[in-house]
């Protein structure tokens, strides 16, 4: 196992909610990120995956700092993030970055390509020389498939697509260390997904960046995550490889996520395990006592509303799973025999 | 143009008429006219529909398959869209040749569809009660009473919890999945004979959505509707449907059974698209990706518009069109070699 | 057109990619050059024939303010007494080296310089204004919208304590107030910068408003949250980022805005605490035209021509900018 380099212990975030004209008062808390603990390790692609609400996007806004959180520590090589001053905190920039989701809102509409991806070097004059960034915004153009002879087109002159690549070069521009993706490919064409993962992919190989994958599409992460975190109201409720996530979860939340997830194979109708979860996602300001999961689980018990259960790994689970009956189920692959 | 032929479907009867399919479209054409050009949005799309099968129309964004539903239901805004040619027959009779106000009868009782998003669907300022009830009231003679009993009765139909309480409760205080049910509910409300669903599923989570699609397969079943499934969700439509028909450039290029298509796609489009997109059963390696962007509406390619992105593109594909043509098991391809694809 | 529709002129192959066949040209595509959003504007508004039209009028009236010897060869201030209210002289029109097209004015003025020469006055006030109320509301809006909290609130509460105040209403109280004490022959700059700070003091809360509102959605999109991502500072969030793309709005409500100073300037002037004889503007001139309106209404008339048409071109220039840089309709 390679070397861990971000290492997020109990990271909370809690929206306060507020009622009240003049002066407003604090009535109660949106718990989006409750305790949240993983690793990331050098070269691998964590993918995060949930519904709404889970609290993921909001992960990825407190790892960046662009939200500050409650209470937690995040540390990056050693050195607690949450706790830097400003500069230091700047500086970090150019080890974490961030690629967002809506390519047509990622991009200021006012500038062109080449300011766009050349900013983060007028951000961080001490990454390139004046007279070297052109030519580095060129190459970084080029690196992410696009023409460099169009450094100095707007975006709305490009696809959907092509602004996500876009968006890539300008979070590649300082040589990060962590690519934070927060559904990069969600907004995007079928044919255009591939594409842009591939890519992903590849710059992976040739940088030796740290993927932190969020998205909802359960296909994708699967094909390019090496871990993925299951998220449910704030909480993580099974991480593991993709295999173990995949093939063979213990959790009943993802085992249930996988079961409705459609595979593209209509032989496998009526063929896989489904489970149909009954009800609606509770309310983060008010989640249920315990585990988060048991208003819908078809398993919950007693002790799952007076004791909530730990990330850990557990009997029959060899990979950590915060529930206190988990077992295998395979829910991915045709398992009745008709 | 190109000659689509219909494969033997059993004829439906009904009172008195008589027609080869519930729904038919033929030969469809519109353009989109606007300040930088003219675009061919459609062009020649031909479909039919039976009672109780689900045809799902595939295609990705600019493919055309958003506005053949808006131009079935008769809700194209026009200017900027026209109808340049083409049929649409429902139960025989010809839609496009209709008046506006028997084009508007047709819609709602027999012809309804649903959006991709219930929030804008719905109008916010009047209760869900109220809008299903004014259904009632003007396309039945209903009061307003009876309206509200049979608004409850099919918001129970679309099962949603305590459905007698919440008639009352505005579209914003829903879920975006009980949303959904909603719009479905107002959807079925007249008892169509056809649902349209465009992206019905696209906004929703993915447990959501299963639950969504398990709703509309019952629905379907007990009411013996016939559903076009707009999407570009190969999962989705592996799961529920009947036959596919997959659209590019405002063509179909292909259409066949669901088993047929995915086990064999005869056209390089279809055939690039499933090897395409990541399986939740699979971890592969490097995804194979279709080259190039979808078209320029407004400047179409030559001859087979797919060929610029077409692994297989040979010269005549830069000349010549190719016809949507019949293959052995009750399918078409429009493709030159469409042969050569279906054999192997 | 939306960008789904669009193809680029060469979607490139990556250097490792192992994808059979070289990058194709898919389409030549429209956006051969950059094009930016302003050049977009600038192109969707040379088309439009309401734009052409009202920007011709105010060339001309700007024209007609800076250089009133260009269309009249007439002092305005000289006074005949012996052609009092004498008609417009039809046969005139056309014509170079004469007067009395417009008729003349109780003191024998010829009314048709005079309302050259009015130009000026009632352009000048409408556009220092606008200038003014755009500047500081714009200034305002920006700080109030982008730092919020108690900054925010601070400043939205001052703003409303003015924007209670009904615009000719105040100024009539600001300008009796002050104007009183500059007694004896006020010039007509100091007179008219009262007026402008009058009109300023009470307009600017509606352009801070805008501004605010327009910033606070800016500065929840996307880019902004990556440019903060990236570690810049406020400053370039702020004029890199948020005050290009939120500016829209201001000038379009300014641009229209022009036209109801032009005429409240006019209205101050009319009512008699504005401008006054001897400085000639519209207004003052339809005010003094008022008594006469049975006996020589040609005094009111062709000055309140001139003032609605000015109005009115600022208007339809701005509905033309608006059109033009709304992005929706793109």
């Amino acid at each position: 196992m390679s070397e861990v380099i971000l290492e997020v212990r109990d990271l909370v975030k809690y929206f306060p909610i507020r009622t009240g004209v003049v002066f407003k008062r604090t009535v109660g808390h949106i718990k989006a990120v409750d305790k949240v603990s993983f690793d990331l390790h050098k070269r691998e692609t964590l993918g995060v995956v949930g519904e709404s609400g889970c609290g993921k996007s909001t992960l990825a806004k407190v790892l960046m700092n662009l939200e500050p959180a409650t209470s937690g520590s995040v540390r990056y090589r050693g050195k607690d993030v949450l706790k830097m001053s400003a500069a230091e905190q700047r500086r970090l920039r150019r080890n974490i970055q961030l690629v967002m989701q809506d390519p047509y809102t990622s991009l200021n509409p006012r500038m062109t390509v080449g300011d766009i991806v050349g900013e983060p070097f007028e951000i961080h004059p001490e990454v390139a020389p004046k007279g070297d960034r052109r030519k580095k915004v060129r190459e970084l153009l080029d690196v992410v498939g696009l023409n460099p002879e169009h450094i100095n087109r707007y975006p709305h002159q490009f696809s959907g697509g092509q602004r996500q690549r876009i968006g890539i070069a300008r979070a590649l521009a300082l040589r990060p260390e962590i690519i934070i993706c927060d559904e990069p490919v969600s907004a995007l064409d079928v044919s255009i997904q591939a594409q842009v993962i591939n890519l992903l992919e590849e710059l992976q190989d040739e940088f030796g960046l740290s993927y932190i994958f969020i998205a909802h599409d359960l296909s994708v992460v699967r094909h390019i995550a090496d871990r993925v975190a299951v998220m449910y109201l704030g909480k993580i409720v099974e991480i593991g490889t993709d295999s173990e996530i995949y093939d063979r979860p213990t959790h009943p939340y993802t085992q249930a996520l996988l079961s409705a997830v459609p595979v593209p194979d209509p032989t496998l109708r009526g063929q896989r395990d489904q489970i149909v979860l009954e009800g609606d996602v509770p309310s983060p300001a008010n989640p249920p006592s315990g585990c988060r999961f048991r208003t819908r689980c078809w398993k919950a018990k007693d002790i799952c509303a007076t004791e909530e259960p730990a990330l850990v790994v557990r009997e029959k689970s060899e990979h950590p799973s915060a529930c206190h009956f988990a077992e295998v189920r395979d829910v991915v692959h045709a398992t009745s025999t008709n | 143009m190109t000659d689509l032929l219909v494969t033997g479907e059993p004829a439906s009867q009904a009172a008195g008429a008589s027609y080869a399919h519930l729904l038919e479209v033929e030969d469809l054409r519109v353009e989109f006219r606007t300040l930088d050009g003219v675009a061919k949005v459609i062009n020649g799309v031909s479909l039919h529909l039976d009672a109780g099968e689900t045809l799902a129309v595939l295609g990705e964004s600019g493919s055309g398959k958003s506005v053949t539903a808006q131009a079935i239901m008769g809700i194209l805004d026009s200017p900027p869209a026209f109808i340049t040619g083409g049929a649409i027959r429902f139960k025989g009779s010809d839609l496009l040749k209709m008046s506006r106000e028997e084009r508007r009868l047709v819609r709602g009782e027999g012809i309804a569809m649903i959006f991709q998003d219930a929030l804008s669907a719905l109008n916010p300022v009047f209760t869900v009660g109220f809008q299903i009830a004014e259904l009632f009231r003007k396309r039945r003679g209903m009061s307003r009473a009876d309206g509200m009993r049979r608004a409850a009765e099919l918001l129970d139909q679309v099962r949603i919890p305590n459905a007698k309480g919440r008639v009352k409760a505005y579209p914003h205080e829903f879920s975006g999945g009980m949303r959904q049910r909603v719009m479905i509910a107002m959807a079925l409300a007249l008892d169509p004979e056809v649902l349209i669903a465009d992206e019905p599923t696209t906004a929703l989570d993915v447990t959501v959505q299963a639950q969504i699609m398990e709703l509309l397969a019952e629905l379907r079943r007990e009411r013996n509707m016939g559903l076009i499934l707009i999407t570009h969700d190969l999962g989705v439509v592996a799961d529920v449907a009947d036959r596919i028909s997959v659209m590019y450039a405002g063509r179909i290029v292909e259409e066949a059974g669901v088993y047929d298509l995915y086990r064999k796609p005869s056209h390089p489009y279809t055939l690039a698209l499933l090897n395409s997109i990541p399986r939740l059963d699979l971890k592969g390696q490097r995804l194979n990706t279709i080259k190039g962007l979808p078209p320029n509406l407004l400047r179409i390619p030559p001859g087979c518009a797919f060929h610029p992105r077409c692994s297989m593109a040979q010269e005549i594909c830069q000349r010549e069109l190719p016809p949507l043509r019949e293959l052995p098991g009750g399918r078409t391809s429009a493709c030159h070699f469409a042969e050569e694809l279906n054999r192997e | 057109m939306s960008n789904s529709m669009m193809s680029d002129t060469q979607a490139k192959a990556l250097p490792h990619a192992t994808e059979t066949g070289a990058a194709t040209v898919v389409d030549a595509a429209k956006s051969d050059r950059p094009r930016s959003l302003g050049s977009d504007a600038w192109r969707e508004l040379r088309r439009r024939p309401l734009f052409i039209a009202s920007l011709v009028l105010i060339l001309l009236f700007v024209v007609m303010a800076a250089f009133p010897q260009l269309f009249t060869s007439v002092d305005p201030t000289y006074a005949d007494l012996n052609r009092n209210l004498q008609p417009p002289k039809w046969e005139n029109w056309f014509k170079f080296g004469v007067d009395g097209q417009f008729g003349y004015d109780i003191l024998g003025r010829d009314v048709y310089a005079r309302t050259i020469y009015g130009a000026r006055a009632s352009i000048i006030v409408g556009l220092v204004t606008v200038l003014g109320t755009t500047v500081l509301g714009g200034f305002v809006g920006l700080v109030a919208g982008y730092f919020g909290g108690w900054l925010d609130s601070l400043m939205s509460r001052f703003a409303d304590i003015f924007l209670g105040v009904p615009l000719v209403l105040g100024s009539l109280l600001i300008l009796s107030t002050f104007a009183s004490r500059a007694h004896d022959n006020p010039s007509a700059f100091k007179i008219a910068s009262l007026v402008i700070i009058a009109l300023v003091a009470l307009g600017w809360p509606v352009f801070a408003r805008i501004m605010r509102s327009s910033v606070i959605s800016t500065k929840q999109l996307d880019y902004v949250a990556a440019a903060r991502a990236l570690g810049a500072r406020p400053s370039r969030i702020i004029f890199r980022h948020v005050l290009p793309n939120a500016v829209a709005p201001l000038i379009v409500v300014a641009t229209i805005s022009i036209g109801s100073y032009i005429g409240a300037e006019a209205t101050l002037s009319f009512l008699g605490v504005g401008l006054q004889d001897p400085v000639v503007s519209w207004g003052v001139m339809i005010s003094g035209g008022i008594t006469y309106r049975e006996v020589a209404p040609h005094m009111m008339l062709f000055p309140g021509a001139f003032l609605t048409i000015a109005v009115l071109s600022f208007v339809m220039l701005g509905d033309a900018v608006r059109d033009a840089l709304d992005p929706k309709l793109r």
